[in-house]
């Protein structure tokens, strides 16, 4: 099916999950992502898949885990209370190795906070959700297509690097409405030599298993898992470029604050400041080349996030600190106005001053 | 002619409070008292009280539940609701949640209203929603819907479109299926739905104009 459909971020995300494989969701409801639980509900009894609500999100969690452990696709969504109460099946997959994939349309928080969208669960989908040292791919997408095109990217990246994929959704990318074209992405096939799949009294059994109590042993699989990750920070960095030739303004935004920022660019644009974005599509890895090739030309930087300045840390990592970076946010639910985002950008281009 | 209540149901964004809308601001044009409340209990966002500006400018009020757009996700109904089903000196338009879930929430009004005998049920449809690409999933999303309403709809109303990226062929293609779904149903297609620089343009029957009447920053700008 190539003609579009009209549907919702949430939506998206449950259809692609479906065309790319995954025959297994666990769920627990929480605005704003209760869509890709509902769709999930219809779709997956039709297709022989299945669609489980767990009695909590830590039994959803761990019901990933299980169906991970033989090597299938599987999902789970939530929003942000919910992926906390999930961090620890997350910390464990990571132990684990184990591919899948994990949605979280964020809300305002910090705890039980709003339903309205955020995206100050940057540090914490970044920074390897749960205890010890790990990381997840984490996918941003910016419309309800991309939602599709990071499902089946999700997924591929999960099994390539045996790592779990977030995609770090909001309360505003799931529910916007946009057409999408339902095509099938690419579908590779990876060594699962690893995968629980029963012996049939033929092969040696396989263990998969985060618990190590042997400390050489352990700092071993730390160390490898990290050079995995290196590779991953190598390859994987993905950000699209919005008039950055002759930039002299850098906005850095993803998801719903891109979107604003667009519009934000081309009024400074009309005005003649100089303002380009590059909105980062993988925020772990983060596109750091990119950042630090514009710091180049760019006289200053702007962030704009719906967090209290998370990624902020991030741009002045990737630039040393070599530009000035300002700030613009809102939080709460609130998405920053395409004016207060021009306001940003105008007083950025006096800051950067001439060298 | 109008009926007194007005009531708009369907699959789950199938642009019901957007139609509920114009609907009401149409009925106020023709110099009708019009008030609309908002029954829907599913999704917390994008609700009628999003338009709440637009009507209040026309006259039109709005009941909806307090905690409608706000940070509280509270299935609750306006107590008020049952004030336009009782008041039969205004027209009373009433904007139900999507599927059967949002339906239930119409239930405890059906008894007055099907007593007075002077409504109109519209079932919503947008062809290129995923769940109701053909008229067989379309009307057995109706069917879960009128069980759940204890109500059954009188017409259709075909809301097909693609967002901001609707064209007029996307509506001329839709037509056959508007009517497949009223054949399959037993009601008549009573409009189909399109924005207004759409209306002169196509040549088709019964056209209910339409507009967007909230704008959100993330869309790009034309």
């Amino acid at each position: 099916m190539s003609e579009k459909v009209l549907m919702k971020g949430n939506e998206a995300l449950a259809e692609a999950a479906i065309m790319a494989g995954c025959r297994h969701y666990f769920g627990y409801p929480i605005t704003p992502q209760t869509e890709v639980a509902a769709y999930m509900s219809k779709r997956m009894p039709k297709i022989d898949g299945v669609f489980l609500q767990a009695e909590s999100e830590l039994a959803a969690i761990n019901m990933v885990i299980g169906v991970a452990s033989t090597g299938k696709r599987v999902m789970t969504s939530s929003s942000s209370p919910g992926i906390s109460l999930k961090s620890e099946g997350i910390s464990y997959l990571a132990g684990c190795d184990l591919p899948a994939l994990i949605v979280n349309v964020q809300r305002g928080g910090p705890g039980l906070g709003g339903i309205q969208p955020s995206q100050s669960d940057y540090f914490h989908a970044t920074r390897g959700a749960g205890h010890g040292d790990s990381h997840m791919i984490v996918l941003a997408p910016a419309s309800v297509q991309e939602m599709v095109d990071l499902v089946f990217k999700g997924f591929d990246l999960a099994e390539k690097y045996r790592m779990t994929s977030m995609i770090l959704s909001d309360g505003t990318m799931g529910q916007m409405m946009e057409p999408v074209s339902l095509e099938i992405g690419e579908i590779n096939e990876y060594d699962k030599s690893w995968a629980l799949t029963g012996t049939k009294c033929e092969r040696e059994p396989r263990i998969v298993n985060s618990l190590c109590l042997q400390p050489e042993e352990l700092e071993r699989q730390n160390f490898a898992r990290f050079e995995r990750y290196k590779v991953v920070e190598e390859k994987e960095p993905m950000y699209e470029q919005y008039r950055m030739d002759d930039a002299e303004v850098c906005i850095v935004a993803f998801g719903v604050a891109s979107r604003i920022s667009k519009n934000a660019i081309d009024l400074a644009r009309e005005q003649g400041i100089k303002a380009g974005m590059i909105r980062p599509i993988t925020l772990w890895p983060f596109p750091k080349k990119a950042l630090s090739a514009a710091a180049g030309r760019a006289k200053a930087f702007v962030s704009v996030e719906l967090s209290m300045g998370q990624m902020i840390e991030d741009i002045e990592l990737a630039i040393r600190c070599s530009r000035p970076v300002l700030l613009c946010n809102r939080v709460g639910g609130i998405i920053p106005t395409v004016e207060e985002v021009l306001a940003k950008i105008v007083e950025a281009s006096k800051v950067g001053g001439a060298e | 002619m109008h009926k007194r209540v007005s009531i708009f149901a369907g699959h789950y964004g199938s642009g019901k409070t957007n139609i509920a809308i114009n609907y009401a601001l149409m009925l106020k044009s023709e110099g009708k008292r019009t008030e609309i409340a908002d029954l829907d209990i599913v999704n917390p966002y994008f609700r009628t009280k999003d338009s709440e500006q637009v009507l209040k400018a026309h006259g039109i009020r709005l009941i909806s539940s307090e905690f409608a757009s706000s940070n509280v996700d509270l299935p609750s109904l306006p107590a008020e609701a049952y004030s336009v089903i009782d008041d039969k000196s205004c027209y009373a338009v009433l904007d139900v949640g999507g599927d059967d879930r949002g339906a239930l929430a119409l239930g405890r009004y059906i008894p007055a209203i099907a007593e007075e005998n002077d409504y109109e049920m519209f079932f919503v449809i947008n062809m290129y929603r995923p769940l109701t690409r053909d008229a067989e999933s379309t009307v057995e999303i109706m069917r879960e819907i009128e069980q759940a309403a204890h109500m059954r709809f009188t017409s259709v109303i075909n809301n097909s479109n693609l967002g901001d990226q609707t064209t007029a062929d996307d509506i001329l293609s839709s037509l056959d299926y508007a009517q497949s779904v009223g054949r399959m149903a037993g009601i008549p297609v009573k409009y189909t739905s399109v924005l207004e620089k759409f209306a002169d343009k196509l040549d088709i029957d019964n056209i209910l104009p339409i507009r967007i009447y909230v704008n959100q920053s993330w869309q790009r700008e034309k």
